[in-house]
């Protein structure tokens, strides 16, 4: 960790397509090692803000800056291949400028995704597929992985395998994560920094601190502050600076009767 | 019964196989059966001009085509209308302008029966020259592209993420199926192109286990269907190219009823 320049930064980024504005006064950077976690309600602009840091939407002004060199793995949202492409899960891989056949083996051994490289891509469960791209987005050696909504589709246990896998790969190979989610509960157990977004960045830090923020409680409900509670206990006791714990007070400031959005029934659909 | 007629239209429909296999196999991937059809619609409109102005029929076609495949590349940019909206008016717009134009060339000269379902049984050498030149073209380009394009079919943001050039290698395809559209339209007509483009990988699938093998096998039932449909055209005297296209349908279906007993899932 000599150096501390950011893989990638946004300063001041507004975007807008056509009249609505999507983003806007977004400031936000990524270092290596780090995973950061964009969350928001539907329409929040998650998405756009991903597409913005791999290079497919450019904003009407800010600057993006991205470190010499940087190498982008992407995962895209759900891939769901037309089972009229026959495709194994190996040629997929292939379907990149790679390495070759050693590359590819390694890759797929790092997500654990060997016994699936002759499987045709459309009999492979949600999360499967999901590892098969994140293999692929392996391949290319990205110094940043970004990740749209990694657990769609995805069954509980392998949401958690899947958190593990990234966390494994930020560890393994030193890069940056950047991803969206929608799942609270393994959102703030797996990351090290929480970026809450509705169009404008409404707060930001670490989980422990982001869950008790008034601007979070507004936006997901003060429901949602137990989010952390529930794996904090599993893992440590170490109610930390940010410490003042959410206490009756502070729940009725956070307006509670603040409508939940989409998000929990996705949550539900998804559980 | 080999007459030197028939091995010109066998040679022919091979021409035609061979490069709408693997394109038709895209054309099924990407869900745009619908533009290979406005395609050959718009062909017809090249036929009349070029009967109107004076130059070679095949040149008209290939240009209308074309000019058709750039207006559809450059209206998509835009997001106002939907793709299928705009494909129906290109198309039918495009068909009723050939029909009305055709109208204008003296009655004789145009036997429009041939252009909507093809005259494959008179054709000469110098048609078969235009007919692999153009194929060998079309799926020169589709070798070229194919990584990139299958990258695409996968998914297209993952593909601009990963440096592929979306814009230029959908353009390049879009010219390779106006390509292949205005010489198959020699051998089946405006009308049935679609269909050697469709139905032969949809009968391949059921065998393919890569991309690759579909293409492949498209090409064989491509060339099988002429066989048959053009054995069956000179045996029962029926139009050859109706009769090619129902060799590609009898085909698939019995790859369909050929399949779950070949897999054992009965």
């Amino acid at each position: 960790m000599i150096s501390r320049e950011p893989l990638i930064s946004l300063e001041n980024v507004n975007l807008r397509l056509g009249d609505r504005s999507i983003l806007e006064r977004i400031n936000l950077s990524v270092e290596r090692g780090e995973i950061v976690t964009l969350v928001g309600p539907n329409g929040a602009g998650k998405s756009s803000l991903l597409k913005i840091a791999i290079g497919l939407l450019r904003p009407q002004n800010g600057k993006v800056h991205r470190a010499q060199g940087l190498r982008v793995g992407y995962v895209p949202q759900r891939l769901s291949l037309d089972p009229v492409l026959p495709m194994t899960a190996r040629r997929l891989l292939e379907l990149t400028e790679n390495e070759g056949e050693r590359a590819i083996a390694e890759a797929l051994r790092d997500v654990g995704a060997q016994y699936m490289a002759e499987s045709q891509i459309h009999d492979l469960s949600g999360g499967e597929v999901q590892r098969l791209m994140l293999a692929r987005a392996l391949l290319r050696n990205p110094d940043l992985l970004i990740l749209d909504e990694p657990l769609q589709g995805v069954d509980l246990g392998g949401q958690i395998e899947l958190f593990a896998l990234i966390e494994k790969l930020r560890t393994q190979r030193g890069c940056g994560v950047i991803m969206v989610s929608h799942d609270l509960h393994l959102v703030m157990a797996n990351t090290d920094r929480v970026v809450c977004l509705n169009r404008h960045i409404c707060c930001s830090g670490r989980p422990e601190a982001v869950t008790q923020d008034p601007a979070y409680l507004a936006l997901f409900g003060a429901s949602s502050a137990s989010a952390l509670a529930v794996y904090h206990h599993h893992h440590d006791h170490a109610h930390d600076l940010s410490g003042a714990c959410l206490d009756g007070e502070e729940m009725a400031q956070s307006n509670p009767t603040t409508p939940n959005d989409g998000l929990e029934a996705e949550e539900r659909e998804s559980a | 019964m080999l007459e030197d007629f028939f091995l010109r239209s066998l040679a022919a429909t091979f021409g035609i196989a061979i490069v709408a296999g693997p394109l038709g196999c895209f054309i099924v991937w990407r869900r745009m059966a619908y533009f290979g059809d406005s395609l050959a619609h718009s062909a017809l409109l090249g036929v009349a001009l070029g009967l109107l102005l004076g130059f070679d029929p095949s040149l008209g076609t290939l240009a209308a085509a074309v000019t058709f495949a750039a207006l559809l590349f450059l209206l998509e940019r835009q997001k106002r209308v939907a793709r299928d909206t705009l494909l129906g008016i290109l198309s039918h717009g495009g068909l009723s302008l050939g029909l009305v134009a055709l109208a204008f060339v003296t009655g004789t000269r145009v036997d429009l029966m041939s252009y909507l379902f093809g005259e494959v049984l008179a054709i000469g050498t110098d048609d078969l020259i235009w007919i692999y030149g153009s194929a060998g073209l079309a799926l020169a380009t589709l070798i070229v592209i194919w990584r990139q394009l299958l990258i695409i079919t996968v998914h297209e943001d993952l593909a601009r993420a990963e440096g592929v050039p979306v814009a230029r290698v959908n353009f390049l395809y879009l010219m390779a199926v106006a390509l292949t559209v205005a010489v198959a339209m020699k051998v089946v007509g405006v009308l049935l192109i679609t269909a050697l483009l469709i139905i032969p990988p949809a009968a391949a699938r059921q065998f393919a286990k890569s991309p690759e093998m579909m293409a492949l096998i498209a090409i064989l039932v491509g060339a099988l269907a002429g066989v048959f449909g053009l054995l069956g055209s000179i045996t029962w005297d029926t139009p050859a190219g109706p009769s090619i296209v129902l060799a590609a349908l009898a085909l698939l279906l019995i790859s369909l009823a050929v399949r779950p007993i070949l897999s054992g899932r009965g």
